[in-house]
């Protein structure tokens, strides 16, 4: 299916993106670059700007400053409908009165193309997303996930510049999102096209991104690999959105953390002197020790992986996840000493 | 209604479905048609104009949510007060009769007012807001993001409203103007104040036919208008049903 | 999408020939009922004051209001207890139900004067001429509005459910109506009510064609000798129901209250 593909995605740039509603400021000074080809995911809470940038870049919405290039052509006063860009919404998006065949078509249709290359065409993209059979249905009689593969393939169809998914999954059930996620990402190395997806949802960004962003207040606070965003967060909110960590107290001396009375390397952007480590619940292990001056409070069992809570003698509690083979040799209220491994860690002010 | 078919003494007849083809019967049938036509023509027109002008008035507008509450007064607002209204207005010494003639010396009065023109007028008054409740929502249903879906797939606002928002809002548009008409059709209290010589349309003849004094027996004509009111209303209901069918084969 | 300044100027515009064509009769109403007799100069407030001191408008206006009063209860205590029996004990029997409720709406009020004239002739042959009378004619009206109302009512509540936990609580059927499914349904039964008395206040065809006198028949027989004063009565009459209906948009405004959105 080399023909789906565009020649080969472009860049995108978005310098300095701020929007101001009322009194909101909904982006901050964003900045954000998209290699050609690439998937990029922005990651954060509701309300931290992540919808309104990618609405930005379709042109639904104007930036307040700022500009938006595509492939090195300036897209900022462009209207949307002469952006070339193809979105998928949350939801409920396909035209209730079209057949999913010319809902596909729709977007070629209005590029004035003839009628049988239209729907060659619409067909070999409802083929690409696997519902080459459904092509005369109405929107209503397709469950969620195909209507978001229906969606998918009419953003698809028109051989967009830029791909963009505004949180395409979140109104699926759990099952269904995993397949669609990784579904969007097969087709999405088929066809090339550079993407932006926008989700609050961590697991979801981590699997399917080739860089994750974590916006936070309408800011990036971090545009990274998903490993390395995991493994070493730039920021205090990075780090806590992002995962699981216990917060422990630590002191850092010339790059190097003292944590549990253990030296660990500091990542950068780390506080110097007293703070708090953020230190991830799979980087500490449980050791039986009765003078260990730690004591197990719960043991949860998650298959493979159990999470053991053990608290300190000042009544911190921390978190560990061990593999079940270790945990069950652990019951409540067992004296243990608590290791940390020494992977870098990133220590915050308090 | 077994009346339709009674002569004066009870015995079964026909003879009363002539008088619908009488001359007079004929005139208010069309008066009837073309009052009810013209009106839920305009009426469905207007009153989606004005349906669209405040539904894009943001939601929590108080312009907007007093206006849909006025049209549900007014669509309720038929009767003697309408008719007494308009009397007021553009009566013989109506105010705006009185202030066109003082300003530009045209006289408005005649007798249009008590003809079918008049009604139309009149009629509009309860027909339009009657849609705007009844096609606000039909607004209110057009999702946003097919509106963005479409201008992101490159559509202007005129191949939106060319090919997602008309044909989406076809369906109750086309329900809200037949029930314009019936509702036209079967209006009587406005007709029957403001209209007190000659018979323009059906209700009106049959008044005359039930409360002539001067004629007994014409109580079975007016059985006989009223079943030719149902076979209409009935024939507008059917052709309610097959537009539904046809055009929205896209709906549940 | 965001609205341009040409698209407000226009809506401005277009909103604004709508309110003069829907509001300049009601002012000329207004203008006319406080015109003194004869064409004399100056106002008065005299034609007001006739809803009170004549006595055939007096009595036609409390006619019009004990009318009103009367179809409200009857429909109520009829469409209530059918209406939830139906749903939760003979549910096959509800597309039935609702059809006979909403087939007045379909049939000219005119042909069912011309069909039940007969019918009332021996009506008030039994039960004397009282506008009162009229009461039963007006429950079948009203009942396609007051169907609806109440209808919605119970959709929007899970009346099975309730049910069956009043029940499984001991309550009678008595009970379960009256004190469990009826407190939940209140703004649907009163927008019920305000529609009928709406209607009521403002019906025409019946009453005059069988010659009773309401309201709407004495002012339209007023108007022939006295039109100040008949104008004065419909304006009145106008400013009540329009009251009766707007409280009842802003009743059932909770109701439309959708989840707050993302």
């Amino acid at each position: 299916m080399t023909d789906l593909a565009t020649e080969r995605g472009l860049a995108v740039e978005l310098s300095d993106l701020t929007r101001v509603y009322g009194a909101v400021r909904a982006l901050d000074g964003l900045t954000l670059h998209l290699e050609p080809g690439e998937l990029v995911c922005l990651l954060g809470p509701s309300g931290c700007g992540k919808t309104t940038a990618l609405r930005i870049l379709a042109g639904l919405d104007q930036p307040t400053s700022g500009t938006v290039s595509v492939g090195g052509r300036d897209l900022t006063r462009v209207p949307a409908n002469k952006r070339d860009m193809g979105m998928v919404f949350q939801a409920y998006s396909l035209f209730p009165h079209m057949t999913v065949i010319d809902n596909v078509a729709f977007g070629l249709k209005l590029r004035g193309r003839d009628g049988a290359s239209r729907r060659k065409r619409a067909g070999d993209m409802l083929d690409l997303v696997g519902l080459g059979q459904h092509a005369d249905r109405y929107a209503h009689q397709l469950s969620g996930g195909q209507q978001q593969r229906v969606a998918l393939a009419r953003a698809l169809a028109v051989e967009p510049s830029v791909l963009l998914l505004d949180e395409p999954l979140s109104a699926l059930d759990a099952k269904v999102r995993v397949q669609l996620r990784d579904e969007i990402r097969r087709v999405q190395l088929e066809v090339g096209t550079t993407t932006l997806f926008v989700t609050h949802d961590q697991e979801e960004a981590l699997a399917v991104a080739d860089r994750v962003g974590v916006m936070n207040a309408g800011r990036l606070e971090q545009l990274a690999p998903p490993a390395e965003l995991y493994s070493a967060p730039a920021t205090k909110f990075v780090g806590e959105f992002v995962g699981l960590s216990n917060r422990l107290p630590a002191t850092v001396t010339a790059g190097v953390a003292s944590v549990l009375g253990q030296e660990v390397p500091a990542l950068d952007g780390s506080a110097t002197g007293s703070g708090s480590a953020l230190v991830r619940p799979e980087a500490i292990s449980v050791v039986a020790d009765p003078s260990g001056g730690a004591t197990v409070t719960t043991v949860q069992f998650l298959g493979p992986l159990s999470r053991v809570t053990c608290q300190l003698a000042d009544g911190t509690d921390v978190v560990a996840q061990l593999a079940s083979t270790d945990a069950v040799r652990l019951t409540p209220g067992d004296a243990v000493r608590l290791e940390v491994a020494p992977s870098p860690v990133l220590v915050v002010a308090d | 209604m077994v009346g339709a078919f009674q002569d004066e003494a009870g015995g079964l007849t026909f003879g009363n479905l002539d008088a619908l083809t009488s001359e007079a019967a004929l005139t208010a049938l069309k008066g009837s048609l073309v009052l009810s036509a013209t009106t839920a023509v305009i009426g469905a027109l207007l009153g989606a104009l004005l349906a669209y002008l405040v539904v894009s008035l943001p939601t929590s507008s108080l312009l907007r949510r007093t206006t849909l509450a006025i049209s549900g007064v007014l669509a309720q607002f038929g009767g003697v007060v309408l008719a007494f209204a308009w009397i007021a207005t553009i009566g013989p010494v109506g105010i705006l009769t009185k202030a066109l003639s003082d300003l530009l010396g045209a006289d408005l009065y005649g007798p249009w007012l008590f003809d079918i023109p008049g009604l139309v007028v009149v009629y509009c008054y309860f027909q339009i807001p009657l849609m705007v409740i009844v096609f606000a929502p039909a607004f209110e249903g057009l999702r946003p993001q097919w509106r963005e879906a479409a201008t992101n797939l490159g559509a202007s606002t005129w191949d939106y409203w060319r090919h997602v928002a008309i044909p989406l809002l076809t369906p109750a548009f086309l329900g809200a103007t037949l029930l314009l008409f019936a509702n036209a059709f079967a209006a009587y209290a406005t007709a029957a104040v403001l209209v007190s010589q000659g018979q323009p349309i059906v209700p009106l003849l049959i008044r005359q036919a039930i409360t002539s004094e001067v004629l007994l027996g014409q109580a079975n004509v007016g059985f006989a208008l009223a079943l030719e009111m149902i076979v209409v209303v009935t024939l507008v209901m059917l052709a309610y049903n097959m537009l539904l069918k046809r055009t929205s084969r896209w709906m549940r | 999408m965001r609205q341009s300044t040409g698209f407000k100027v226009g809506r401005a515009v277009g909103l604004l020939a709508f309110a003069v064509y829907f509001f300049l009769p009601l002012l000329a109403m207004f203008d006319f009922s406080t015109q003194a007799r004869g064409s004399a100069e100056g106002r008065t407030w005299d034609n007001w004051a006739f809803m009170v001191t004549d006595e055939d408008l007096r009595s036609s206006i409390i006619a019009s209001l004990l009318l009103a009063l009367f179809t409200v209860v009857l429909m109520v205590v009829l469409l209530v207890p059918t209406m939830v029996w139906v749903r939760l004990r003979v549910p096959r029997a509800r597309k039935l139900i609702e059809f006979l409720c909403l087939l007045p709406l379909t049939i000219p009020a005119l042909v069912i004067v011309v069909g039940i004239a007969n019918v009332y002739s021996w009506v008030t042959y039994l039960l004397g001429d009282s506008p009162l009378v009229l009461t039963f004619a007006y429950v079948v009206l009203v009942l396609p509005y007051s169907y609806r109302a109440i209808d919605a009512a119970l959709a929007a509540i899970d009346v099975t459910t309730l049910a069956e936990a009043a029940r499984s609580l001991g309550a009678g059927w008595f009970t379960v109506i009256v004190r469990i499914v009826l407190p939940n349904i209140t703004s649907g039964v009163l927008g019920a009510a305000f529609i009928s008395v709406a209607l009521v206040m403002g019906e025409y065809v019946f009453a005059s064609l069988l010659i009773f006198d309401t309201l709407p028949v004495a002012m339209a027989a007023l108007n022939k000798s006295n039109s100040p004063a008949a104008m004065a009565a419909a304006l009145a009459s106008m400013v009540f129901v329009s009251l009766l209906l707007v409280g009842l948009t802003f009743l059932s405004r909770d109701r439309h209250k959708q989840g707050a959105s993302s």
